[in-house]
């Protein structure tokens, strides 16, 4: 292994010396680099988003904004990161800068070199193409969050301005043009990224290390039990900078190649553990319609480019967003050992509070869905804020109707329950009964009183009752005669 | 036309330009406290040891064990203060306390040589405590009678005769929360120790002059020994006008005690567990309403959760007293206020200052009346507008009313308010699963400190040999475009272009005697302040010009970096000659500023006088679509026409009223304190001390239409430029969202229908409205006729108000 060192607006800038636990955040700030801003060292403000060169779906690379406070620089040895001082300079403004400096994008200007770094990557997104205009919304574009240069406003729902109201940033965004045929980042994608490299770097008696295949990985999961698995980071990081949290041993699986496929077959869709979100959502295109309903409800882009599906399952949190859906889905989870593999269905996969059957040896290498799915698929998230909150409950529905009947019916849900639980009572109460108001009114009565649901400052127990029983009524609202499909 | 409100001919002020700073904040080179630390060498770290109860006196502090973990420099404790253990003007909040008052209260701090280490040494800090009675919600204090500071009472006519004779009397109760400000920065400050004992803090203050005096006093030293600058901050809005102080002091206590650079900055847990926040309220009113919906009469009781010390609490209270009448002409009057003490963090000065707060009082019980009334929500707002000759109840006269109503008009028009009122309408009576509301509401808050003596500012102009110009000034830079104004009130008057005069950090070695930025005055006091010094260089130039251009210095005229005569023909000088000359003619090139806002007094034992300069005027109208399943809304536009005077700087205005909007929408919509109610071993806890469970307004909250209008022709006499403040004002705008969702609740039920709605109206407090709407005929918790709720009225010893400020004036005259 040569001596770790990452990149940054061009410049290798070696890692000698630096703690494992050490935030790319921290890092960078310590080289100077102090654009790259903490508000909140937990994913949530956006301050401290960086550009990072990752694979691309239309272009080999794609820049992809991340959070900086969340993931350890170890986890970027070897690769490419840009910040805002790499974008431009006050006598050579980004585009992007020029926009947001211009329409007064900023004011403190403390999230601003964040927002930048999340709009330039969207700025860059290969496939972002003017839309057709419509009238009527403000921006010009198909709809408020869409802009006639075809940018989603999505991409910044990750970065929270407490001083302008968005509206100029919003502006700035909606006002950008295609990057010139000069321009550096633009050229820089046509080639790919650079590969992940075997890293190993210690320091005080803790390590963090990126292995070179799945095979080294789980040898050091069997033969070191203390090892803590760290994907996107995006739940790890923030155990560690809130919550003080430090392991001896990081084992990073984020590029394994093992853990990066996506299959889809007649009978089943694969998709490999450390996958991100969004890396998901592109390659599922359309396919699962429970789960694109997911995404945009799912943290922000800037989480989701770097959360894993692997990793929230891991977490093992009873409000982990994908989990309702898997399972009213019927997933299952492909647990992989020195020993071999097993497959488990996602329904008897937790066994309590943040506790699951999976042993320390082993780690999940994929989650596999079966097709066809349910015909009419729904996930309802109740939360304080519409972008980027944590669910106080989440209602997934995957219903087969036919010629009237409900014939099946999956449910899952999370925040009702120490782990994300079936509803089978509800379940039980639509299967074989009609697909009307009669049915619904019963069976959400049902709904409304499957787990045991909590008093917190999300909400109360009241309300996550209430808003169980209101799914099914606004699943029904909105779809009185589902689309028939299915056997 | 005053002097310090006209303007010359074309004038760099009213130009939209950037923020002085945009180019440095995109590229991530503008510099904040915290930036600073990779610049200086040898820095220790500091964490505070917060004792996680709400209340408990400290039986013992084992500091030991702290030093045992490798990289721990130094334990700060209150034994090691020279000089006054207290973070604060009052003398109530030890800045080492042997009490812990609220959980999270932190004892003592320790510094590092990282912050991983100060962050274990805390840790290993041993505290023993024995946990005393805690009392933790603004009910709670009320009941046990736990009060501090004076309790203001404003009182104008006769209330009990007003409500005797009013065709309608209403009572009721409302508690709304505070908020938290996170701002962006979280608290950070730099100490060191010059030589000769010179004591420097970089601090992210508002407010750098006081942040010196704690700094001076906790370290035993002369304000002259401590020097505090505040490069910028990122974001203040009221949390960096008191709060620094303690911070600073730490981190100067440290540095004095080391010799090395220490560096204090909290994270935003530590921000949001142990700084001050908005000021949530309870109130209890009675009012009486006319045939016509006319205001005769209101009786309340305001009672503010102050926290644990007093802090800023007393002139926050008292502006919320002054600001419970908004827009409205309400002949008899009685408000009581009082100040809880209850075990939570010290809550502070907060945008709007009270004034929000005292709105939404009377903003809710109009919203709440109007459906009993029987009248239309705007229409009843329309008809108690202050007119000519209106007096406030603390007896200042209320000019330019007729803006109010321009203002009003113009939203109206703007909004298309009709025509969509009957669209919605009809929208809501096709839609049973969603409903909208649009509702408009008006603003009127008052401008200057309530208390006279900090209504001044200072400044200091240089212009060099070469004809450029640098300007020092009290105000600090928070992201509102102080700076930017103030570039922009010096080209001015000064006739150079913008690109010849440059800014330099706020310092107290500058501008001694500061006033906080606060109050939405930063432009007017310290602007006034600029273009006094401006104009004293300026007069000293037209003589030597004068002389050159063989005319009388009075015709003398600077614009765009030249120097002409008054007559169309005249010469012209460049400013650099003109200065170059004046430089060999030994003529001084630089002036220090002053300004004192004139005509202002205010007696706040009685609650009355003419305490504001000005008043600014605004108005909203905003439309909201609600879920019914969950509660859930969007404001889908909202149409704004606000009064900034003849605006300074359109763009940093229109900045200001934008983001004021959004911040006040989400006080009263989204953002939740919640502190843990119940006893046990997290009583008093903050439930949401982050980012992850504190929600901001993110781009979902932005209105997907949004205009903003800046009334036009609107000059204001006597202030800078013509201009108005525009801080605070526009916050109180978002009132309009709070009401429209009211009415897209109550468009659930049965039409004419009083809601109840909570405050924050979260999706949750929405849903539970929806829910009393749909299932119930019965109006909200309003009582219909006397006696109603009776607000309490004051004990007969309760202490009269009269602000430590003040307090210390008169101890200053009587010796
Ligand atoms: C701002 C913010 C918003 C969020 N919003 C949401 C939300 O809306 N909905 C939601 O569900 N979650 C949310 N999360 C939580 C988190 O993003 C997700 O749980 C995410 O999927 C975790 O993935 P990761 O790859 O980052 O996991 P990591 O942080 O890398 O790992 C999390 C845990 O899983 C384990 N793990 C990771 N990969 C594997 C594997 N292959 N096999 C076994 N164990 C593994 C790790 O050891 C660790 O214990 C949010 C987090 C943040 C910071
Ligand atoms: S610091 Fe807030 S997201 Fe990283
Ligand atoms: S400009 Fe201050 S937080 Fe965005």
């Amino acid at each position: 292994m040569q001596s770790p060192a990452v990149t940054v607006n061009g410049r290798s800038l070696p890692l000698d010396g630096t703690a494992p636990s050490t935030t790319a955040l921290d890092w960078l700030r310590a080289q100077g680099l102090v654009g790259c801003k903490e508000g909140c060292a937990e994913g949530e403000c956006g301050a401290c988003s960086v550009l990072v060169a990752r694979p691309g779906r239309t272009t080999p690379t794609q820049w992809t904004a991340l959070n900086a406070c969340l993931v350890p620089i170890a986890a970027f040895a070897g690769q490419e990161l840009v910040t805002a001082e790499g974008l431009g300079t006050p006598d050579a403004l980004h585009p992007v800068q020029r926009e947001m400096a211009e329409r007064g994008g900023s004011q403190c200007g403390y999230c601003t070199p964040g927002f930048v770094c999340s709009m330039a990557a969207e700025y860059y997104r290969a496939d972002r193409a003017p839309a057709a205009a419509s009238d009527g919304h403000p921006g010009g574009g198909p709809d408020h969050l869409h802009g006639p240069n075809g940018f989603d406003l999505h991409a910044l729902s990750g970065n929270l301005c407490r001083c302008t109201g968005y509206r100029p940033i919003r502006d700035a965004a909606f006002a950008l043009g295609a990057p010139d045929d000069d321009d550096r980042l633009a050229a820089r994608r046509s080639q790919p990224p650079p590969p992940a490299p075997a890293t190993r770097v210690a320091a005080d008696g803790a390590e963090f290390v990126r292995p070179a295949g799945l095979a080294d990985a789980l040898t050091l999961l069997a033969d070191r039990p203390e090892a803590l698995l760290a994907a996107g980071c995006t739940d790890w990081g923030v155990e560690v900078n809130l919550r003080g949290q430090r392991a001896p041993l990081v084992v990073a699986i984020d590029q394994l190649p093992e853990l990066r496929g996506f299959d889809v077959t007649a009978s089943a869709v694969e998709i490999g553990a450390s996958l991100s979100l969004s890396e998901i959502e592109e390659r599922l295109a359309g396919r699962l319609p429970l789960l694109d309903q997911v995404f945009p409800q799912f943290a922000s882009r800037l989480i989701r480019n770097g959360a894993t599906i692997g990793g929230n399952l891991g977490t093992g949190s009873p409000i982990g967003d994908t989990t309702p859906a898997l399972l009213a889905l019927e997933a299952t989870v492909v647990l992989a050992s020195v020993d071999g593999e097993r497959e488990v269905p996602l329904a008897d996969y937790f066994t309590g509070y943040r506790r699951s059957v999976r042993r320390a040896d082993e780690l999940i290498r994929a989650v596999r869905i079966p097709l066809p799915a349910a015909g009419l698929a729904a996930f309802h998230k109740v939360a304080k804020r519409r972008f980027d909150d944590i669910s106080s409950v989440a209602v997934a529905f995957a219903l087969d109707v036919r010629d009237g009947v409900v014939r099946r019916a999956r449910i899952g849900l999370g925040g009702v329950a120490a782990t994300p639980v079936r509803a089978r009572a509800t379940e039980d109460a639509l299967t074989d009964q009609r697909w009307d108001a009669d049915t619904v009114d019963r069976a959400a009565a049902v709904l409304a009183t499957e787990g045991t649901p909590l008093d917190d400052h999300r909400s109360s127990a009241a309300y996550r009752s209430a808003m169980l029983g209101q799914a099914l009524h606004r699943l029904f609202a909105e779809n009185p005669t589902p689309q028939e499909v299915g056997a | 036309m005053s002097a310090l409100s006209e303007r010359p001919a074309e004038p760099v002020v009213g130009r939209a330009v950037p923020h002085e700073s945009a180019a440095l904040h995109v590229t991530g080179q503008a510099l904040y406290t915290d930036d600073l630390v990779g610049r200086t060498k040898d820095v220790l770290h500091a964490w505070p040891r917060q004792v996680m109860h709400a209340h408990a006196r400290v039986t013992a502090l084992r500091t030991e064990p702290a030093y045992a973990v490798p990289g721990v420099v130094r334990v700060l404790t209150a034994a090691d203060v020279p000089g006054v253990n207290d973070a604060g003007v009052k003398h109530d909040e030890p800045l080492f306390p042997d009490e812990v008052m609220f959980y999270g209260h932190a004892v003592c701090w320790v510094l590092g040589e990282t912050l991983e280490a100060a962050r274990l040494g805390a840790e290993a800090i041993e505290v023993e405590v024995e946990p005393l009675p805690a009392l933790v919600t603004v009910r709670e204090a009320i009941a046990a009678g736990s009060f501090q500071g004076g309790q203001p009472h404003l009182e104008r006519g006769d209330v009990e005769a007003g409500l005797a004779g009013a065709a309608h009397v209403f009572s009721g109760e409302l508690e709304f929360a505070g908020q938290e400000h996170f701002y962006l920065e979280t608290h950070c400050s730099l100490a060191h120790v010059d030589e000769n004992g010179q004591v420097f803090v970089q601090s992210s203050t508002q407010h750098p002059s006081e942040t010196q005096e704690i700094v001076a006093h906790v370290l035993g030293l002369t304000n002259s020994e401590v020097t505090v600058q505040c490069l910028r901050m990122g974001g203040g809005f009221g949390g960096k006008e008191m709060q620094p102080h303690g911070f600073a002091a730490i981190a100067a206590l440290g540095a004095t005690l080391t010799g090395r650079p220490v560096r204090l900055r909290l994270n935003r847990s530590q921000d949001m567990t142990m700084s001050g926040k908005r000021h949530g309220f309870h109130a209890r009113w009675r009012v009486g309403f006319d045939e016509s919906g006319c205001l005769q009469a209101l009786d309340a009781t305001l009672t503010s959760d102050g926290g644990w010390s007093l802090d800023l609490s007393e002139p926050v209270l008292a502006r919320a007293l002054c600001h419970v009448d908004n827009a409205y002409w309400i002949p008899n009057v009685r408000v009581n206020g009082r100040i809880a003490k209850t075990n939570k963090t010290s809550q502070t000065a907060f945008r709007g200052f009270g004034g929000p707060q005292g709105m939404l009082v009377i903003e809710d019980i109009l919203g709440r009346c109007a459906p009993l009334l029987g009248v239309d929500a705007a229409e009843l707002r329309r008809r108690n507008f202050y007119t000519a000759g209106g007096t406030t109840p603390y007896g200042q006269p209320v000019r330019h009313p007729e803006r109010l109503a321009t203002i009003w008009q113009k939203v109206l028009d703007a909004s298309d308010f009709a025509a969509r009122t009957s669209e919605i309408e009809a929208y809501n009576a096709t839609h049973p699963h969603t409903k909208r509301g649009l509702a408009v509401t008006p603003v009127k808050f008052g401008i200057s400190f309530n208390l006279t003596a900090f209504n001044q500012g200072g400044a200091l102009v240089h212009v060099y040999k070469d004809g450029s110009v640098l300007i020092n000034h009290g105000g600090t830079e928070m992201g509102q475009g102080l700076h930017t104004k103030m570039l922009q009130v010096a080209a001015t008057t000064l006739g150079v272009p913008l690109h010849r005069v440059r800014l330099a950090p706020t310092r107290t070695d500058k501008v001694p005697n500061t006033s906080a930025t606060a109050a939405s005055s930063g432009a007017d006091l310290n602007g006034a302040a600029v273009k006094n010094a401006c104009e004293q260089i300026r007069g000293r130039l037209a003589q030597v010009a004068a002389e050159r251009l063989g005319i009388s210095p009075a015709d003398v005229r600077f614009a765009d970096g030249a120097v002409h005569g008054i007559a169309f023909a005249s010469d012209r000088l460049a400013w650099e000659e003109v200065v170059k000359a004046a430089y060999f003619q030994r003529v001084q090139l630089w002036a220090a500023g002053f300004y004192r806002t004139e005509g202002l007094h205010w007696d706040s034992s009685r609650m009355r006088g003419e305490p504001f300069k000005y008043f600014a005027y605004g108005a909203a109208a905003a439309e909201v679509e609600v879920d019914g399943f969950t509660g859930a809304y969007r404001t889908r536009r909202v149409d704004i026409v606000h009064d900034v005077g003849d605006s300074l700087s359109p763009l940093v205005d229109l900045g200001q009223i934008e983001g004021g909007f959004v911040q006040g929408a989400g006080w009263l919509t989204l953002e939740d304190l919640r502190w843990e109610e119940r006893e046990g071993p997290h009583h008093g806890r903050l439930a949401t001390q982050a980012a992850s469970t504190y929600k901001l307004p993110s781009f979902s909250e932005m209105p997907e239409v949004f205009n903003v209008t800046l009334l036009p022709n609107a000059t204001e006499e006597g202030a800078v430029y013509g201009s108005k403040a525009v801080g605070e004002p526009p916050l109180m705008l978002a009132f309009s969202v709070r009401e429209a969702i009211r009415q897209a609740a109550a468009a659930f039920g049965p039409p004419g229908l009083s809601v109840d709605l909570a405050s924050p109206a979260t999706p949750e407090a929405v849903y539970w409205a929806i829910e009393q709407a749909r299932r119930s005929t019965e109006h909200g918790h309003v009582d219909e006729g006397a006696p109603g709720v009776l607000p309490d009225q004051p004990a007969a010893d309760a202490p009269p108000m009269v602000p430590f400020s003040e307090r210390v004036q008169r101890m200053m005259t009587r010796t």
